[in-house]
């Protein structure tokens, strides 16, 4: 069929410059990301998909906030916490914003560990993600606990908009299902790093690909995306 | 510059050859089976099957049109249902589907050089889900209250509200079902996008591409980019139906009664539906673009006229067609100055997809020209598409679309453009690609017949429709009745719609027995039958086995057009044909 390439004809290659060279280094033989492995393009095209998704979200949220005709609850009021006989506004939404931003950190510090070979350290800071992680979720169940005594519910609620309800359980509700699967396949990847699955590239049980710690790395763009969107939820449903 | 037709030097390989799974069993062989080409085959067969439920629905729709009050099952409620049903499985569980899970499956990695999609596990699980998708689907034939009638589009309130019919299961399972659908889509469009990106062979540049591979990879980035808006309308919807939320449901007072919902946005929905809508347009057509043009040079056997421009053309629209979608919504009560927007932005699509006809027509000039089956679908393609183009032109101004936006007009229009088009494509494909799959020819005069059939009856049927929409038939309507404005003639032209529709429809039966008796009978294709110079005609083996290329990888020293090389044997230069060595070396 093909006969031995010709790697060298001898001719040097001129650089295409400016325009050309722009579009030349993105349409490039082989690979268009000369350093990043399948896996890694795959999951930011994937979180790009996603932000169109959680865009999307906040701007229906946005939308019926200002379609509907009863007024719009109080955020400050509504999540905040007696605590010592003070109402402290959104101190509960401070707590999970400030644990979610230093899961970021641990995982950061576990990619780090994990591209070091140091098995002990990457597994102690990934599972230290995954607890903030469930802490997270944890604080987030007892907020929707909390709403719901008071009255809160999708369809309706004590103070106004039922827009209100509806849009806080849809956005906070598919975000913790992030955090929830983010915290799954925390847990997942911090037992292949202790068993050493990544030292000996184990293929994985499904997909029978060799294991590598750049496995860290992707779990990591998942888990700072879903931080990163966090922040937007926040600026936008609660401090709005 | 990249130069396109000159030889390069190949740089050496990047990643090592990928180790492929390989199937332990029958069952991981044929049905759970990680191989691109199976599941492409897998997604082609489901979808063709569900295109002719689709079909089958259309023929009653016209049955009823033509002879209104004939068919007592064909109740108003079932007649929405057929419409919802027949649009719904022809866009998406059909078009969408083959196009990108079908041909893309199958072409990419072929076409690229690549042992096979780069996560052919994940790949494998996005033809299940789709499969699950479609199952669900067919499942609200079955439920109480039938499937959803509330129209392809879903616009709330009517979708979830009491007297659409399909209100009780209908809309739920068909929420849940585009929800799978896209789920599954995903798992594949990553798969297409990385492929085309990081998984090509030595000497594959993005610029020596065949046009079929822009056209679906393009298309795979739009779907991405435009599916999580559709997703959010049904998550949304969903919640609607099932918790009485209203996010799409404004207040509403029914049979005298005020209904629970109050201060949602119908508008929204509409937004979040043509977001995806408008690109999903584009994500049928751009692989049918790209096919046409592969399809037209090698039987034309010429180059592809202005390659370059073609593949920015393909961007240039893939980007445009995301600010284009409230023209769909011109009669929604929408602002002046944004329809004015809307109108200019498409108006301006019109410009790349000019350029890409204008290439098609002077790659035909003076080519060898030659009218096998694939090339008469490529060329039916071509003057239907700018048929439905030209009335897209009409459509996109504002104060054209509005008194014509309920018509037959726009009927006419959208099935020119998206319906027959992008299927006659897929004809051609199917015809054009069916030797390298199964290794045999289909048999040409049935073929023919096929195409005459088809193409001359789909113009029978939807040329009369514009006239009809111009009249002012409205579209959507269970029967016209007795209407002043229109004529006794226009009854008569609805007859011989129906009829032409019958036609149409029962040809695609000769297509099916094709399909299958040239699987046994069919002439040996041998690998090239049509003389081509893209990678997937240059397999060792035919059909193509597991990893497509033996033991080594192909390397690519050319573009995939040299159909006119002077001296070369047989007038063509397959892409992984070497070069001769270069003058000065042979003289030294």
């Amino acid at each position: 069929m093909t006969k031995t390439a010709l790697t060298n004809m001898g001719e040097s290659i001129a650089r295409p410059t400016g325009w050309a060279g722009f579009s030349a280094d993105w349409t490039s033989d082989q690979r268009a990301f000369k350093s990043a492995s399948w896996g890694k393009v795959m999951i930011w095209i994937f979180l790009l998909s996603d932000t169109f998704i959680f865009s999307c979200f906040l701007i229906s949220y946005m939308t019926v906030r200002m379609s509907t005709t009863a007024p719009w609850p109080n955020p400050s009021e509504v999540f905040a916490l007696t605590i010592g006989g003070q109402e402290i506004p959104l101190i509960l939404i401070a707590i999970m914003t400030f644990i979610l931003i230093s899961s970021s950190g641990t995982m950061a510090m576990a990619v780090n560990y994990g591209y070091r070979r140091d098995r002990v350290k990457t597994t102690a800071l990934i599972l230290a993600t995954a607890a903030f992680g469930a802490s997270f979720v944890g604080m987030q169940a007892f907020e929707w606990t909390k709403l719901i005594t008071e009255g809160v519910r999708p369809w309706g609620n004590p103070w106004g908009a039922p827009q209100f309800g509806s849009s806080f359980f849809l956005i906070t509700g598919f975000h913790g299902t992030h955090v929830t699967i983010g915290v799954i396949f925390l847990l997942i990847i911090a037992r292949k790093v202790w068993r050493g699955d990544f030292d000996h590239e184990r293929r994985g049980f499904f997909t029978s690909r060799k294991g590598s710690y750049e496995n860290v790395e992707t779990m990591g763009l998942y888990w700072h995306f879903v931080d990163l969107v966090w922040v937007f939820i926040f600026a936008l449903f609660y401090l709005w | 510059m990249v130069d396109l037709g000159s030889v390069e030097a190949i740089p050496p390989a990047e990643t090592a050859d990928v180790e492929l799974y390989h199937p332990k069993s029958w069952l991981t062989k044929y049905v759970f089976c990680q191989d691109a080409k199976v599941i492409a085959i897998q997604y082609s067969v489901t979808a063709l099957a569900i295109g002719f439920v689709a079909l089958v629905l259309s023929w009653l729709m016209r049955l009823q049109l033509a002879f209104p009050g004939s068919f007592a099952f064909i109740t108003p409620s079932s007649y929405y249902q057929f419409i919802t049903m027949h649009g719904m499985i022809m866009v998406i569980y059909l078009l969408t589907a083959l196009f990108l899970g079908g041909f893309g499956n199958y072409l990419i990695p072929l076409m690229l050089g690549a042992r096979d999609m780069v996560f052919p596990y994940v790949n494998m699980l996005s033809y299940w889900i789709y499969l699950l998708a479609v199952l669900v689907l067919i499942a609200t034939f079955f439920t109480p209250g039938g499937p959803t009638g509330a129209g392809w589009t879903l616009y709330p309130p009517q979708a979830i509200l009491e007297g659409t019919p399909g209100q009780d299961w209908g809309i739920i399972l068909m929420l849940i079902s585009l929800i799978l659908f896209i789920i599954g889509f995903t798992m594949g469009g990553l798969n297409y996008v990385v492929t085309v990106l990081q998984g090509r062979t030595r000497g594959m540049t993005l610029m020596r591409m065949p046009l079929t591979i822009w056209g679906i990879f393009t298309a795979a980035i739009m779907a991405l980019l435009a599916f999580p808006a559709l997703l959010v309308g049904a998550i949304m919807m969903l919640f609607d139906r099932l918790l009485g939320t209203s996010f799409f449901m404004p207040a509403i007072v029914q049979a005298g009664e005020h209904l629970k919902y109050g201060g949602g946005s119908p508008i929204l929905f509409q937004h979040l539906f043509w977001f995806f809508g408008h690109p999903e347009v584009y994500i049928v057509a751009l692989p049918a673009f790209g096919i046409v043009s592969d399809l037209i040079s090698t039987h034309a056997r010429k180059n592809i006229f202005g390659y370059r421009m073609m593949v920015w053309a393909i961007l240039a629209i893939a980007i445009l067609s995301f600010v284009v979608w409230g023209h769909h919504m011109y009669i929604s009560g929408m602002n002046p100055p944004f329809g004015f927007f809307f109108a200019t932005s498409t108006l301006i699509i019109a410009v790349p997809t000019a350029i890409k006809v204008y290439n098609w027509v002077l790659t035909l000039w003076r080519g060898d020209i030659h009218f096998t089956v694939p090339m008469l679908f490529a060329l039916g393609f071509i003057v239907t598409f700018v048929n439905g183009g030209i009335t897209g032109l009409f459509l996109g101004n504002v104060i054209v679309d509005v008194p014509l936006s309920a018509t037959m007009f726009v009927v006419a229009h959208f099935h020119m453009v998206m319906g027959v088009a992008p299927i006659l494509v897929v004809f051609g494909a199917i015809y054009h690609w069916y030797p390298k799959i199964t290794g045999r020819m289909m048999n040409e005069t049935l073929g023919r017949i096929h195409f005459w059939i088809t193409f001359l009856g789909a113009y029978a049927i939807f040329f009369p429709m514009h006239y009809l929409g111009f009249m002012g038939a409205p579209r959507r309507y269970y029967e016209m009745g007795e209407t002043a404005f229109m004529p006794a003639s226009a009854m008569t032209l609805n007859i011989f719609i129906t009829i032409a529709a019958l036609i149409v429809g029962a040809v695609q039966l000769a297509f099916a027995f094709n399909l299958i008796w040239s699987l046994f009978k069919g002439r040996e294709a041998g690998g090239n039958p049509w003389r081509a110079t893209t990678l997937e005609w240059q397999t060792p083996q035919t059909p193509p086995g597991h990893g497509n290329w033996g033991k080594e990888l192909p390397v690519v020293y050319r573009w995939a057009y040299d159909y006119s090389a002077p001296g070369a044997d047989g007038g063509f230069l397959p892409q992984n044909q070497p070069p001769a060595a270069p003058a000065s070396r042979a003289a030294a």
